[in-house]
C-alpha cells in the first residue's frame, strides 16, 4: 500500500531536495498520510474537515471582499450595495460569506456536539478540547464584528447592545465602552476597528486550528467506542480511508451549501439589516443571527440575585455559559467516554440538545411574549438556563459516580468487525489475524 | 542562580539586582503599553465635537424634541405642570434608583436627559406624539421593556438607572448648550 511507505519522492528528485532541508513533505505524509485513524470513525467525524475547509473558505471570500469594501460609515452600506450589483459576481462572494459563517457554527456545534457524545474531551485530550472553546470564543467575536459591516440597521444596534454589556462591569464598565467605542456611541472609529479586527481574528483562528491538531495528533483521534485502539488491527492509515471518506462528506455538505447560496441566499438573514443603520431609531426588535440565540436567552432570562442586579447577572450567565465548557474536561467524572456505554448519560446529552434549541427558540422571542406553552417566553428561558447550568455543574460531577457504565469492548477490531458482530462475540484472535492479511 | 554571596537575613545582592530590574520593567513596560492602548480611546476631533447649543423657543408646553450630541439622543421635554406634578409627587421609596425630580432639573418645566436606555443602550420611544409611554407617561424601551417616568426615571424592566441628565447650562432663557 503506497500510503504506508516512508519516505516521499524517487531518491534525488526535487522532493527529496526540499524534503531534506525542509520536511513538509515527511510532515504531510505522516500526519496526513500514514496517521493511523481508528478504522470505526463514522460521518460525525466529517465535521472537524469540514470546519477546516468553511474556514478557508471564509478567508477567501473575505480578502476578495475587502478590496471592495469601505470601513466609513458614509460609505460602508453603499459599498456593499455596490458589492451585491456591480462588482463581477460580487453576489457570489458576499452570499457565500453570509451563508458560510451560518455554516460555520452549524458544522462547529455538531463538531462539539460529537464531542460531548462520544466523550473526546476526557483525558488526555483536555488541552484539545480547550484550545476548540478558544477557537468557539474566536469565532463569535469574529462573526459579531464581521455582521456589523454592511452597517444596516441590525449591524449598528447589534454592536451598541453587545458593546453595551461590558459597562455592567462595576466602576471601570463605562471606561471600557467608550475605550471600545472610540467615542460616544458606536460611530466610525468603532466600525474601522472592527473591520481591522474582523479581518484579523480569522488568521488567530488559523493559529489555534493548527495547536488544535497538533494536540489531536499526540494521542490520536478518539472514535465511537471511546477505547483506545490497541494495535495496528484496530486503526487505518487515513489516507486513502479517511481522506475519501471526509471527501464523500464533504460533497454532501457542499450540495447543501450551494443550496442556500443560489436558492435561499437570504433565509438566515434578517430584513431589517437592509435598512442603513439610524443611531437615533432603534427598531423594534433587535435579534442576533441564529447561532447566538441560545446565549441571547441566557443573557436575558438570569433576574436580580442578592447583591448583583439583573444586567450584570445575564452578562455573568452568558460569558459563564461557555467558560463552564473550559472546565468540562473535570467536570464530567466519568472514566468512561462514549455514551454508548453510558446509559444514563444518554439521555441526559439529548435533553441538554434539547435544552440548546428551547434557548434558541426562547432567544428569539420577546422575552414577554406568551409561549405556546403557556407561559411568558422568559419564564422558559429561566428553566432553560437553570437547565444548563445543572447540567454542566451538579448532573455531570453526580452522574460519573452513580451511573454503572455497560461492559467496553477489549478492542476496536473485536467490537466492530463484521464476523464479530454476527457471531455477537467471536474470540478477539480471529479477527487480529484477518487484519494482519488485510494489512 | 549563583547566590554564594549571601548577606545576613539570606537574600543576595543579585536578588536585589533582579528585583529591581524586573520592577523597573514592569513600570516601563506599562508606560510602552499605554499608549497602544489609549490610542483607542475617544480622539481629540471626537471629543471636540462635544457641546452643542439648543434654541428652546419653539419647542411648546407638552412638546418633546431629540437634538443629537457626541452622537447620542438628548430628549429635550418641556414639561406640562401635571407631568411636573407627577414627578414631584413620586415618592422615593417606589424607585429602583432613587433620586428626586428636583435633583434632575434645573428648570421644572423643562426636562434634559440623554436618551439612551441605561439597559442596553437602545433609543426609548415616546418621543413623537402618538408612541408609547409607557405606565408611568415617561418613555418606554422596545428592547427589554424598561419604563421611564417624566423625570425619566427607571420605574420598571431590566435597567438598573434613570437616564442620565447631562450637563447643561441655560445661556439665556431660551437657550441651553450642552456639554
Ligand atoms: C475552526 C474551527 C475548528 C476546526 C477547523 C477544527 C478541526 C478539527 C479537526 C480537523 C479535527 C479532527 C477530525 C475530527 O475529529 O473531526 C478536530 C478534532 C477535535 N475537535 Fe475540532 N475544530 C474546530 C473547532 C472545535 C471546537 C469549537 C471544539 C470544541 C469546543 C473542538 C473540539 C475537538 C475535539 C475534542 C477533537 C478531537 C475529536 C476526536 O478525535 O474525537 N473543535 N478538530
Ligand atoms: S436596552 Fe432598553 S431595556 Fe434593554
Amino acid at each position: 500500500m503506497s500510503a504506508g511507505s516512508p519516505a516521499a519522492g524517487k531518491p534525488g528528485g526535487f522532493v527529496n531536495w526540499v524534503d531534506s532541508r525542509l520536511p513538509v513533505f515527511s510532515y504531510l505524509q505522516k500526519e496526513y498520510g500514514e496517521y493511523p485513524a481508528p478504522r470505526n470513525f463514522n460521518y460525525w467525524w466529517n465535521f472537524g474537515a469540514l470546519a477546516m475547509f468553511i474556514l478557508v473558505t471564509m478567508i477567501a471570500t473575505g480578502l476578495l471582499l475587502a478590496m471592495q469594501y469601505t470601513a466609513n460609515t458614509e460609505m460602508a452600506f453603499d459599498s456593499v450595495q455596490r458589492i451585491m450589483r456591480d462588482v463581477n459576481f460580487g453576489w457570489l462572494l458576499r452570499f457565500l460569506h453570509m451563508n458560510g459563517a451560518s455554516f460555520f457554527f452549524l458544522v462547529i456545534y455538531i463538531h462539539m456536539g460529537r464531542g460531548l457524545y462520544y466523550g473526546s474531551y476526557k483525558a488526555p485530550r483536555e488541552l484539545l478540547w480547550m484550545l476548540g472553546v478558544v477557537i468557539l470564543l474566536l469565532m463569535m467575536a469574529t462573526a459579531f464584528m464581521g455582521y456589523v459591516l454592511p452597517w444596516g440597521q441590525l449591524s449598528f444596534w447589534g454592536a451598541t447592545v453587545i458593546t453595551n454589556l461590558f459597562s455592567a462591569i462595576p466602576l471601570v464598565g463605562d471606561g471600557i465602552v467608550t475605550w471600545l467605542w472610540g467615542g460616544f456611541t458606536v460611530d466610525n472609529p468603532t466600525l474601522n476597528r472592527f473591520f481591522t479586527l474582523h479581518f484579523l481574528l480569522p488568521f488567530l483562528i488559523v493559529g489555534v486550528v493548527v495547536l488544535h491538531v497538533i494536540a489531536l495528533h499526540v494521542h490520536g483521534s478518539n472514535n465511537p467506542l471511546g477505547i483506545d485502539p490497541k494495535g495496528p488491527q484496530d486503526t487505518v492509515p487515513f489516507h486513502p480511508y479517511y481522506t475519501m471518506k471526509d471527501s464523500f462528506g464533504l460533497c454532501v455538505f457542499l450540495l447543501v451549501y450551494a443550496g442556500f447560496v443560489f436558492f435561499a441566499p437570504n433565509w438566515f438573514g434578517e430584513p431589517e439589516n437592509f435598512v442603513p443603520a439610524d443611531p437615533l431609531v432603534t427598531p423594534l426588535e433587535i435579534l442576533p443571527e441564529w447561532y447566538f440565540l441560545p446565549f441571547f436567552a441566557i443573557l436575558r432570562s438570569v433576574p436580580d440575585i442578592l447583591f448583583i442586579d439583573a444586567k450584570l447577572a445575564g452578562v455573568l450567565a452568558m460569558f459563564g455559559s461557555i467558560f463552564v465548557l473550559f472546565l468540562l474536561p473535570w467536570l464530567d467524572t466519568s472514566k468512561v467516554r462514549s455514551c454508548r456505554f453510558r446509559p444514563t448519560y444518554k439521555w441526559f446529552f439529548w435533553i441538554l440538545v434539547l435544552d440548546m434549541i428551547l434557548l434558541g427558540y426562547v432567544g428569539g422571542n420577546q422575552p414577554d411574549d406568551l409561549s405556546p406553552l403557556g407561559v411568558r417566553f422568559i419564564v422558559l428561558g429561566q428553566i432553560g438556563t437553570l437547565y444548563y447550568f445543572f447540567h454542566f455543574l451538579i448532573l455531570l460531577p453526580l452522574l460519573g459516580k452513580i451511573e454503572r457504565p455497560r461492559p467496553l469492548p477489549a478492542s476496536i477490531s473485536e467490537a466492530v468487525l463484521p464476523a464479530n458482530r454476527a457471531g455477537g462475540g467471536a474470540p478477539a484472535g480471529a479477527t487480529a489475524q484477518r487484519m494482519e492479511k488485510a494489512r | 542562580m549563583t547566590d554564594q554571596a549571601h548577606g545576613e537575613h539570606g537574600e543576595s545582592r543579585r536578588d536585589f539586582l533582579m528585583l529591581t530590574a524586573a520592577a523597573f520593567s514592569a513600570v516601563g513596560v506599562g508606560y510602552t503599553v499605554w499608549p497602544f492602548i489609549s490610542s483607542m480611546n475617544p480622539s481629540q476631533d471626537v471629543l471636540a465635537l462635544s457641546s452643542t447649543e439648543v434654541d428652546l423657543s419653539a419647542i411648546e408646553v407638552g412638546q418633546r424634541v431629540t437634538v443629537k450630541w457626541r452622537g447620542s439622543p438628548v430628549f429635550i421635554d418641556h414639561r406640562t405642570p401635571e407631568q411636573i406634578a407627577d414627578a414631584e409627587a413620586t415618592a422615593l421609596d417606589d424607585l429602583p434608583d432613587p433620586e428626586p425630580d428636583s435633583a434632575r432639573v434645573q428648570k421644572p418645566e423643562w426636562l434634559v436627559v440623554v436618551g439612551v436606555c441605561t439597559h442596553l443602550g437602545c433609543i426609548p420611544v415616546g418621543q413623537k406624539p402618538g408612541e408609547v409611554t409607557g405606565e408611568f407617561g415617561g418613555w418606554f424601551c422596545p428592547c427589554h421593556g424598561s419604563v421611564y417616568d417624566t423625570s425619566g426615571r427607571i420605574r420598571s424592566g431590566p435597567a438598573p438607572t434613570n437616564l442620565p441628565v447631562p450637563e447643561y447650562t441655560f445661556l439665556d432663557d431660551t437657550t441651553i448648550r450642552i456639554g
